[in-house]
C-alpha cells in the first residue's frame, strides 16, 4: 500500500518526467537519427507512466468496476506488444496530463462552494463559569454554552446575544453584504463574522445544527443530486464502458487489425460525456450559492428552467407584508369613541384589514377591549354587524351601507372612491344608521417588484398568478400595481394547492413562491417550490430553491441561472457527442489514430469544464448593494 | 446502534473513484447505508457502532489509495 500510496501522491512529477523522456524520445530519433534509443526511451515512459493508471484500473476492477483506465490499459498494453511505442507512451502522458488538468479546473468549479465551507468557524471561545475563558475546537461547544467574539471574529454558533453589542455581516446566510446591528437578545448566526464590537452568545444550537452548517450540507448535497439526464448517462456509462471492451473485441476477431482493435479501446473513453453534465450544476449551484440561493440539485435546476408559471403568495412575498391604516376620514363623531367601536368589532373577526384596525387603535391607545357586544353577525361580501355598548355598528363596504339603508353624502362617496382609487382597502363604519367613519387600510408594495416581473417575463415567465388569503379590493391592487396576470384572494391554503394543481392539469409548470412556513403544501404540491426570505429548517426541508433574502432581484437571478445552467448542461453535451461522432468518422476514414485520439478525446473534456466555469460568472457580481429605486406608483 | 461517519476526503477527481470508494465501503460489515459525495469529496455512512467504527471505514479508504483529511461519528437518532 505504501507504495499505491508512493504513486498517487507524485502524480505531477511521473506525469513530468513522461514529458521530459518523449521529447528526449523525439529528439534522439530527428536530431540524433537514433531510432533504437527512441523506442528504447519511449518504451520506458510508457511504462513509467502506465504504472499510475494500472493501478486504478486494478482497484477498480477489485470493486467489479469495468473503469475508463482499463481500457487504457489493456489498450497501452496491447500497443507494447505489437510494438509502437511512441503511441504507447503519448496516449500514457496525455491520459495523465489530462486527469492533472482537470484536477485543476474542476477544482475551480468547486471554488464558490468551498469558500463557503471555509467560512465554518473552526474555534470557539468559551467563557467558563468563574470568568475565564477557554479556547475549544467548535464541535466541543455544547447548547447552553456561552460564547464570546471580538471584533474580527467569526460567530461560531447560533445562539442569543446576552451581553455587548456589535455589527455582523450575515452574508453567508443571507446573501446580502450588510452590516446589521446586534444587541442583547438578537438572535446571531453562525459563519457570520462580527466586523465590529464585543458579544457575548448563549448557544442555542452548535455544530452540525446551525443554520450554516444546514446550508452548507444542502449545497454539498445538491451538487451531487443529479437530473434526470445525468442519471441516465451514468447509468449509460456503466454499460457503455464494458461495452467498448467487447466492441473492441469485437472488431479484433472481424478485422483481425489488432492496431484498429487499440484504438477502439482509446477512443470509447466517455471522458466528456461523463463529467459534462455534472460540471454545468456544480458551477451553477456555486454561483447561486455565492448569493443566498440555494438550488437543491441537477433536477431541481432542470425543473425550474422548465417554469412557465410563477405563483405568488402576496403576504409577504410581493408587499412587505404588513397591512396598515394609512387613512382615518371623521365625519363629526368623538373619533376615539367611534373608533373604538370600530376595533371593538374588527376585534371579532381575524380578517386581516380588521387586524390593521384593531393594531391602529392600540397605538392610539382608544379603549375598547371593555366594551360589551351584546350581539354580532358578519355578513358575507359585505362586512359585519354588531350591537355594542347599545349602538348598532356597520362595519363594511358600500353594499353594507346600501343593505341597511345607510345614506352616505356625496362627500362621503367621493372621499371612498378617492381612497379605494389608491388602491387601500376600505372600511366605511356607521354607527346607529349614520356614517361616522371612513377607514382606509393598505399594504406598502415592495418597490422593486414590478421591474422584477417583468424581467422574469423577459427570461420566460408565461403566467404570473397571485393566491392570496387577502381579500379581493387589496389583492387585485397590488396585481394591477406590479403587473400580475391572474388574482384568486380571500384563499384558504388548501384552495391554493387546488388552484397549484389546476394549473398544472392545463399543462403549466408551476412554480409557488411562499415564505416556506404556512405555504407548505402548495409549496411541496408545485413543480417547483421556492422559499423565500428565510433560512428555517421547514423552508430548507420542503423547498427545491431557498432564497435566503426576501428579494425579487435573488429570485430572477435563481430563474436565470436555472436556465442558463440547463443550456450549459446541453452545449456540454453536445459537445461530448460532437467529439465521438468526430472521432469515429476520423477512425473510419483514417486520420485519427491512439495518440490524436487520446489528445481529442482529453481536450474535449477541458473545453466542457471551461464551457461550465462561464457559469461561474453568471450576472452581476454578487453582494452589491443596489441603491434602492423607488418607482412610480403607476405606469 | 446505528451511528453516522462523515469522512472528508482529499479532493476526488474521476467519478469512477466514487464508485469504487462506495462499493468499498459498502462491504464492510456493519455498514448500512454509503453515500459519497463527488464535489464535496465526502462519504457519509450509517453504520452499526457494534460490529464496525468511523476509523474503520477511514482505514478502508486509505487503503484504496485516498487519504482521509477529518473524521467525524455521530449518533443518529440523537434527540432520543
Amino acid at each position: 500500500m505504501k507504495f499505491q500510496k508512493f504513486i498517487q501522491d507524485h502524480n505531477t512529477q511521473i506525469t513530468l518526467i513522461t514529458a521530459i523522456l518523449i521529447v528526449a524520445g523525439f529528439f534522439s530519433k530527428y536530431f540524433l537519427g537514433n531510432v533504437v534509443g527512441y523506442d528504447i526511451i519511449l518504451a520506458i515512459a510508457s511504462v513509467i507512466a502506465a504504472v499510475p493508471i494500472m493501478m486504478h484500473a486494478y482497484q477498480a476492477l477489485k470493486v467489479k468496476v469495468v473503469s475508463i483506465e482499463l481500457l487504457v490499459s489493456i489498450a497501452v498494453i496491447g500497443a507494447f506488444i505489437i510494438g509502437e511505442y511512441n503511441e504507447s507512451a503519448i496516449v500514457t502522458f496525455l491520459f495523465l496530463f489530462g486527469s492533472y488538468l482537470e484536477e485543476r479546473t474542476l477544482a475551480k468549479t468547486r471554488q464558490s462552494i468551498k469558500s463557503l465551507t471555509e467560512m465554518a468557524p473552526t474555534t470557539a471561545t468559551i467563557v467558563q463559569d468563574d470568568g475565564t475563558t477557554e479556547e475549544v475546537d467548535v464541535d466541543d461547544v455544547d447548547e447552553g454554552d456561552i460564547v464570546l467574539v471580538k471584533t474580527g471574529g467569526s460567530i461560531p454558533v447560533d445562539g442569543k446575544v446576552i451581553e455587548g453589542h456589535g455589527y455582523t455581516d450575515e452574508s453567508v446566510v443571507t446573501g446580502e453584504s450588510r452590516e446589521v446591528g446586534k444587541q442583547v437578545k438578537d438572535d446571531v448566526f453562525s459563519g457570520t463574522m462580527l466586523s465590529d464590537g464585543y458579544l457575548k452568545i448563549e448557544a442555542t444550537k452548535v455544530g452540525d445544527d446551525t443554520t450554516f452548517a444546514k446550508i452548507i450540507e444542502l449545497v454539498e448535497d445538491a451538487q451531487d443530486t443529479k437530473s434526470h439526464a445525468e442519471k441516465f448517462i451514468d447509468r449509460f456509462s456503466q454499460y457503455y464502458t464494458p461495452a467498448v471492451l467487447i466492441i473492441a473485441l469485437l472488431v479484433f476477431i472481424f478485422s483481425r487489425d489488432f492496431k484498429l482493435a487499440i484504438t477502439v479501446l482509446v477512443l470509447g473513453c466517455p471522458g466528456a460525456l461523463v463529467i459534462g453534465a455534472p460540471v454545468s450544476n456544480v458551477a451553477g449551484i456555486g454561483n447561486g450559492a455565492k448569493r443566498g440561493i440555494l438550488v437543491k440539485g441537477g433536477e431541481a435546476m432542470d425543473t425550474f428552467s422548465k417554469i412557465d408559471t410563477f405563483v405568488f403568495d402576496k403576504t409577504g412575498t410581493l408587499t412587505k407584508g404588513n397591512t396598515s391604516v394609512s387613512a382615518v376620514k371623521n365625519y363629526g363623531g368623538d373619533l376615539a369613541k367611534t373608533f373604538a367601536l370600530t376595533a371593538k368589532v374588527e376585534s371579532l373577526s381575524d380578517h386581516p384589514l380588521g387586524r390593521a384596525i384593531v393594531d391602529y387603535a392600540d397605538t392610539k391607545a382608544y379603549e375598547f377591549k371593555n366594551l360589551a357586544v351584546e350581539d354580532n353577525q358578519t355578513v358575507k361580501g359585505q362586512g359585519m354587524i354588531a350591537q355594542i355598548d347599545n349602538h348598532e355598528i356597520l362595519a363594511g363596504n358600500h353594499k353594507l351601507m346600501r343593505a341597511h339603508e345607510v345614506k352616505m353624502t356625496d362627500q362621503q362617496i367621493k372621499d371612498l372612491d378617492e381612497l379605494q382609487a389608491t388602491g387601500s382597502s376600505v372600511v366605511v363604519i356607521a354607527v346607529d344608521g349614520k356614517v361616522d367613519l371612513i377607514v382606509a387600510i393598505s399594504d406598502i408594495i415592495r418597490p422593486e417588484v414590478a421591474e422584477q416581473l417583468q424581467s422574469l417575463r423577459d427570461k420566460g415567465a408565461k403566467h404570473l398568478v397571485m393566491l392570496t388569503g387577502d381579500n379581493k379590493a387589496t389583492a387585485d391592487y397590488v396585481a394591477q400595481q406590479v403587473g400580475i396576470d391572474e388574482v384568486h384572494a380571500e384563499l384558504m391554503p388548501e384552495q391554493k394547492v387546488e388552484f397549484v394543481k389546476k394549473f398544472q392539469q392545463d399543462g403549466r409548470n408551476v412554480a409557488f413562491v411562499g415564505d416556506g412556513i404556512n405555504d407548505s403544501p402548495s409549496i411541496a404540491t408545485a413543480n417547483i417550490g421556492i422559499a423565500m426570505g428565510s433560512g428555517t429548517d421547514v423552508a430548507i426541508e420542503t423547498s427545491d430553491v431557498v432564497l435566503m433574502q426576501s428579494s425579487f432581484e435573488a429570485l430572477v437571478h435563481a430563474y436565470g441561472l436555472a436556465k442558463k445552467t440547463v443550456l450549459n448542461t446541453k452545449e456540454n453535451i453536445t459537445i461530448a457527442i460532437g467529439v465521438v461522432a468526430f472521432l469515429l468518422i476520423g477512425l473510419i476514414a483514417g486520420f485519427i489514430y491512439m495518440a490524436s485520439g487520446m489528445f481529442v478525446h482529453e481536450a474535449s473534456i477541458l473545453v466542457v469544464i471551461f464551457n461550465a466555469m462561464r457559469l461561474i460568472r453568471y450576472g452581476k457580481a454578487p453582494q452589491v448593494a443596489k441603491p434602492q429605486q423607488v418607482t412610480p406608483a403607476m405606469k | 446502534m446505528t451511528k453516522r461517519a462523515i469522512l472528508q476526503l482529499e479532493a476526488l477527481t474521476c467519478p469512477s473513484c466514487m464508485t469504487k470508494i462506495e462499493h468499498a465501503v459498502a462491504h464492510q460489515d456493519g455498514v448500512e447505508k454509503v453515500k459519497v459525495l463527488f464535489n464535496a469529496s465526502k462519504v457519509k455512512a450509517e453504520f452499526d457502532d457494534t460490529k464496525t467504527s468511523a476509523q474503520e471505514l477511514a482505514d478502508v479508504v486509505e487503503k484504496l489509495g485516498y487519504s482521509v483529511d477529518k473524521v467525524k461519528e455521530k449518533e443518529l437518532a440523537k434527540e432520543a
